[in-house]
C-alpha cells in the first residue's frame, strides 16, 4: 500500500518554488540584456538635462537649456556645428552618438537638492536617460552626483563652483568642467595684489552654506599668502535680502577691502548695498576702499546694474574671448537666440559635447567606458585653451578668467571685461590639496 | 556707541518696510477680518510698477552705430529712448533718472485698483470662511502673482537705481562728533525712512481726521451697529483694502533702489511682516508700526559680527525669539486689543 504525501501545503510550496524557478531566468535575462543602466537599444539615446526651470536661478537654467538644445542640434548634424568644428577631438561626425539620434528630456532642479534628485531620478527611471547634466548650484550638483553614482549613470555637472564637488564629495561617475573656488582664489589674488597692493585688510561677507565656506577659504588663503590680512569673516544667512546691517560695520573694522563671497541674488543685493553705503567712495588706511566679488556671472551682474563697474571677480568663460572655439559658440548661440551665451550656457554645452565625444571614442555608452575615456582626456578648441580632465578627481583644468565690471558697457550683455586670462599652471593644485581633503573618487558604477 | 547708533539707523529703514507692510496687513485684518497672505505680493507688484515705468520711460528705437560692432561683429544697434526725441536728451535723462519717485504717481492708482479688484473679485467670497481658508486662498494668489511677474520679467533681479542725486551716503557720524566714516548712511535709505513716516502719518491722519476714516474705525469696532445706521460699511472697507494695497505697493516702489526687485521679494517680507503684526497686536495699527521699527532695529543688532560671535545664528532667529517672548508675556502683543481673534 502506498501512501500519498501530496498535501495542499505541499502543492503550494512546490508551486511557489517552481514559479520562482521559472521567474529567475526571466529576471536574469532581463538584466543580462542590459549590461548597464538604461543601455540604449533603439535608434535613439536620451540625455537628461536637469536645470533650474523655476526658482531664483530660472534665468540661468533657461540659458543652460538653450545651450543643451544647441548641443543636441549639433550632435545630430543640424545647425552650424558650433564648437564641434573647433574641438580637437574629431570623433563626432554629426550623426548622433554612436549613430543613435540624440533626444533629451528635461527636469527642474528648482535649485533644491531634494527636488533635483527627484527630477534626476525620474529622468533615469521613467525616461531612460543615459546621462544627467546641468544645474546652477553646488548643493544640487553634489546631491545629483551622488544619486547618479548609485544609479550607474554619468553626471556631467553644470555650474558648480564649490571645491567639494570634485573634493570631498567627488564621485567616479561625476565630472566637472566648471572651475572652482580654489581656482578663483589662485587667479584673483595676484591681480588684486597688483591692482591694490600687498598691504590690505580684507573683510569677508560669506553666504552661510557650503559654497560660501570653500570660496572664503580659497580667497583668504590666496590673498593672505600675498600679504593681505583678513580682518573679519562674517557669515550671512542665505535667505538674507538686505545686507545693510552687515555692511555698515565694515568701515569701523579698519578694513579697506570688502570681499563678497555671495552668488546670485545674495551677490546682487550685497553689492548693491555696499555701493549704496558709498564704500567705494571712501578712503581707509590712506587707500581707496575696494570691493571684490570672487565669482561673477554675467546674468547676475546684470541684476546689480551699474554697481559692478570696476569690481574685480573671476569667471569660467566669457563671450568676448577671441579664440576660435568661443567665437564659434557665440556665433552659433547668438544667431539662434539673439544674444550671447552666459558662462553657464558655455559649460553645459561643453559638457554635453564632451560626454558625446567620450562615448564615441569609447565605442560604448557603458558608464565605465565613458569614465575611462574622460579620465586624463586632454582637449582644446572648447573656449578655454588646452584643457585636462584630471583622472584623480574628474576636475577640468584650464585657464581661468579674471574680469572686471566694465565702466562703459555698450549693451546689456557687455557688462564685464577680461582683465587677465590666468594660465592653467597658476590655478592647478595637487589632488591631495588640503582644500579638497576627504572623500574618495571610488570606482565607476555601471548600474544594472 | 557709534556701532549702536549705526545699527539703530539700519534698523529704522528695515523697520520702515516692515511697518508699511504690517500697517496694510493690519488695516485689512482690522476692517475685513481677512488674513491676507497675498500682502507681500502687493509689495512686490508695487516694486514692479516701478520697473514697468522705468521700462516705459526707456522705450527705444534702434539706431545703427557703424563705428562699433555687437557680439556677432555686426554694426551695433544702439537703443535711443523715444523720450530723447520728444523732450530732448537732457529732459529725457532727468525723467529716466527720476523714474522711481515718478513711479509713486504711476503706482498709486494702479495699486488702489488692484486692491479693489482683488477684494471684489476674490477676497469677498471668503469673508465668512475660516481663517485657514483665507490663508490658503491668499497664499495661492500670492504664488500666482509671483509666477505671473516671473513670466513677464524673468527670475533675475532687475536694477532700478535711485536718482543720481540720492546715490551714495552721508557721514552722519561727523555731525555727531565721531571720526570720519564711523557712521555712514545711504541717502536713499534716509529718503525711504522719511517716506515711510509720511505714509504712516497720512494713513493715521486719514483714519482719525476724516469722516470717512472715523466711519471706518467705527466699523472696525462694531461693524453691525454701523451697518444699522444705514452706512454702507462694505464699500468703505473695500476702499480700505485698496488703500492697504496702495500702502504696500508704494512701500515696494520706494524699496526698489535698496534691493533690485525680483519676483520673490514679497515672500521675503511676508512672514516677517506677519510676525510684526502679531507682535504689535492683531488689529492694532499703532502696534504694527511700533513692532515694525522695533523688530527692524533688533534684527540689525543681531546681525552685528560681535553678537553673532557670542550667539551663533542669532541673526536668523532673533525676530521669532522676540515674538515668542512677547507673546508669552503679553499674549495679545504689544498693543493688541481684547477680543481680536479670541473667539
Amino acid at each position: 500500500m502506498t501512501k500519498s504525501h501530496v498535501t495542499r501545503r505541499g502543492i503550494l510550496k512546490s508551486g511557489t518554488v517552481a514559479g520562482a524557478g521559472l521567474a529567475v531566468p526571466t529576471i536574469f535575462s532581463a538584466t543580462d540584456a542590459s549590461a548597464f543602466t538604461n543601455e540604449p537599444t533603439g535608434d535613439s539615446v536620451v540625455l537628461g538635462f536637469n536645470v533650474p526651470q523655476t526658482g531664483p536661478y530660472a534665468d540661468e537654467g533657461a540659458d543652460e537649456l538653450r545651450a543643451y538644445e544647441l548641443a543636441v542640434e549639433h550632435l545630430n548634424g543640424e545647425g552650424d556645428g558650433g564648437m564641434m568644428s573647433t574641438f580637437s577631438s574629431k570623433a563626432l561626425s554629426g550623426n548622433g552618438i554612436l549613430g543613435k539620434k540624440v533626444t533629451y528630456v528635461t527636469g527642474d532642479t528648482q535649485t533644491k537638492s531634494d527636488a533635483a534628485r527627484a527630477s534626476a531620478k525620474s529622468m533615469i527611471e521613467k525616461d531612460g536617460a543615459i546621462m544627467i547634466t546641468g544645474g546652477s548650484s553646488s548643493g544640487v550638483a553634489v546631491a545629483v552626483q551622488a544619486l547618479c553614482q548609485e544609479a550607474g549613470i554619468i553626471f556631467m555637472a553644470g555650474l558648480t563652483h564649490s571645491n567639494d564637488t570634485t573634493g570631498k564629495d567627488k564621485r567616479a561617475n561625476g565630472f566637472r568642467h566648471f572651475f572652482n573656488s580654489y581656482m578663483s582664489g589662485a587667479a584673483l589674488a595676484p591681480v588684486l595684489s597688483a591692482a591694490y597692493g600687498n598691504d590690505r585688510k580684507a573683510y569677508h561677507l560669506t553666504a552661510d552654506y557650503n559654497w560660501g565656506y570653500t570660496t572664503e577659504e580659497a580667497i583668504t588663503s590666496s590673498t593672505e599668502a600675498l600679504g593681505w590680512e583678513t580682518v573679519n569673516a562674517v557669515k550671512t544667512p542665505l535667505t538674507e535680502t538686505d545686507f545693510s546691517a552687515y555692511i555698515a560695520p565694515v568701515l569701523q573694522s579698519g578694513a579697506d577691502v570688502l570681499v563678497l563671497n555671495h552668488y546670485g541674488g545674495n551677490m546682487v543685493n550685497s553689492l548693491t548695498n555696499a555701493v549704496q553705503f558709498g564704500l567705494r567712495d571712501k578712503q581707509v588706511n590712506g587707500k581707496n576702499f575696494e570691493v571684490v566679488v570672487p565669482l561673477y556671472s554675467r546674468l547676475m551682474a546684470k541684476g546689480a546694474g551699474a554697481n559692478v563697474k570696476g569690481i574685480f571677480g573671476s569667471t569660467n568663460w566669457h563671450w568676448s574671448l577671441s579664440d576660435a572655439g568661443s567665437q564659434a559658440f557665440v556665433k552659433s548661440f547668438g544667431t539662434k537666440y539673439g544674444f550671447p551665451p552666459s558662462q553657464a550656457a558655455h559649460t553645459c554645452y561643453v559638457q554635453a559635447i564632451l560626454y558625446a565625444d567620450a562615448v564615441q571614442r569609447a565605442g560604448s555608452f557603458n558608464p565605465c567606458a565613458v569614465v575611462e575615456a574622460l579620465e586624463g582626456f586632454e582637449f582644446d578648441g572648447m573656449g578655454n585653451g588646452p584643457t585636462l580632465y584630471r583622472a584623480d578627481d574628474h576636475q577640468c583644468f584650464k585657464d581661468v578668467l579674471v574680469v572686471k565690471g566694465k565702466e562703459n558697457p555698450s549693451s546689456e550683455f557687455d557688462l564685464l571685461e577680461i582683465v587677465e586670462v590666468t594660465p592653467v599652471d597658476q590655478v592647478i593644485y595637487p589632488p591631495d590639496h588640503p582644500q579638497f581633503a576627504g572623500g574618495a573618487l571610488g570606482t565607476c558604477n555601471p548600474g544594472a | 556707541m557709534d556701532a549702536i547708533i549705526l545699527q539703530i539707523m539700519n534698523g529704522l529703514d528695515k523697520g520702515s518696510a516692515y511697518a508699511l507692510i504690517a500697517l496694510g496687513l493690519t488695516l485689512i485684518f482690522g476692517t475685513l477680518g481677512v488674513v491676507n497672505f497675498a500682502h507681500g505680493a502687493l509689495f512686490m507688484i508695487g516694486a514692479f510698477c516701478a520697473v514697468t515705468l522705468s521700462r516705459l520711460l526707456t522705450l527705444s528705437h534702434e539706431v545703427i552705430d557703424e563705428t562699433r560692432t555687437d557680439f556677432l561683429g555686426n554694426p551695433l544697434k544702439v537703443d535711443v529712448p523715444y523720450l530723447y526725441d520728444f523732450f530732448g536728451t537732457d529732459v529725457g535723462n532727468v525723467l529716466i533718472d527720476w523714474s522711481v519717485p515718478l513711479s509713486i504717481i504711476f503706482a498709486f492708482p494702479i495699486m488702489i485698483a488692484f486692491g479693489v479688484i482683488m477684494e471684489r473679485g476674490l477676497i469677498k467670497h471668503f469673508y465668512k470662511r475660516p481663517h485657514a481658508d483665507q490663508i490658503l486662498v491668499t497664499f495661492g494668489l500670492a504664488i500666482v502673482l509671483q509666477e505671473v511677474i516671473k513670466y513677464f520679467f524673468g527670475a533675475n533681479p532687475i536694477p532700478t537705481p535711485a536718482p543720481a542725486a540720492f546715490v551714495g551716503s552721508f557721514d552722519f557720524g561727523a555731525l555727531l562728533g565721531f571720526n570720519a566714516n564711523q557712521i555712514i548712511y545711504p541717502y536713499w535709505r534716509l529718503v525711504y525712512f522719511l517716506f515711510a513716516i509720511i505714509v504712516i502719518g497720512v494713513v493715521f491722519a486719514f483714519l482719525h481726521l476724516t469722516t470717512f476714516g472715523m466711519v471706518v474705525r467705527a466699523g472696525m469696532a462694531d461693524r453691525e451697529t454701523v451697518g444699522l445706521l444705514g452706512i454702507n460699511i462694505d464699500r468703505r472697507f473695500t476702499i480700505m483694502f485698496g488703500l492697504a494695497a496702495a500702502v504696500a505697493g508704494l512701500a515696494g516702489v520706494m524699496y526698489t533702489p535698496i534691493n533690485s526687485p525680483n519676483y520673490h521679494m514679497g515672500m521675503d517680507f511676508l512672514v516677517l511682516s506677519f510676525v510684526v503684526v502679531v507682535v504689535g497686536g492683531m488689529g492694532s495699527l499703532s502696534g504694527a508700526v511700533l513692532a515694525g521699527f522695533l523688530l527692524g532695529i533688533l534684527q540689525s543688532f543681531a546681525s552685528m559680527a560681535i553678537v553673532i560671535e557670542m550667539i551663533p545664528g542669532i541673526n536668523q532667529v532673533i525676530i521669532y525669539l522676540v515674538a515668542i517672548i512677547i507673546l508669552l508675556t503679553r499674549p495679545r502683543g504689544l498693543m493688541g486689543k481684547k477680543g481680536v481673534m479670541e473667539e
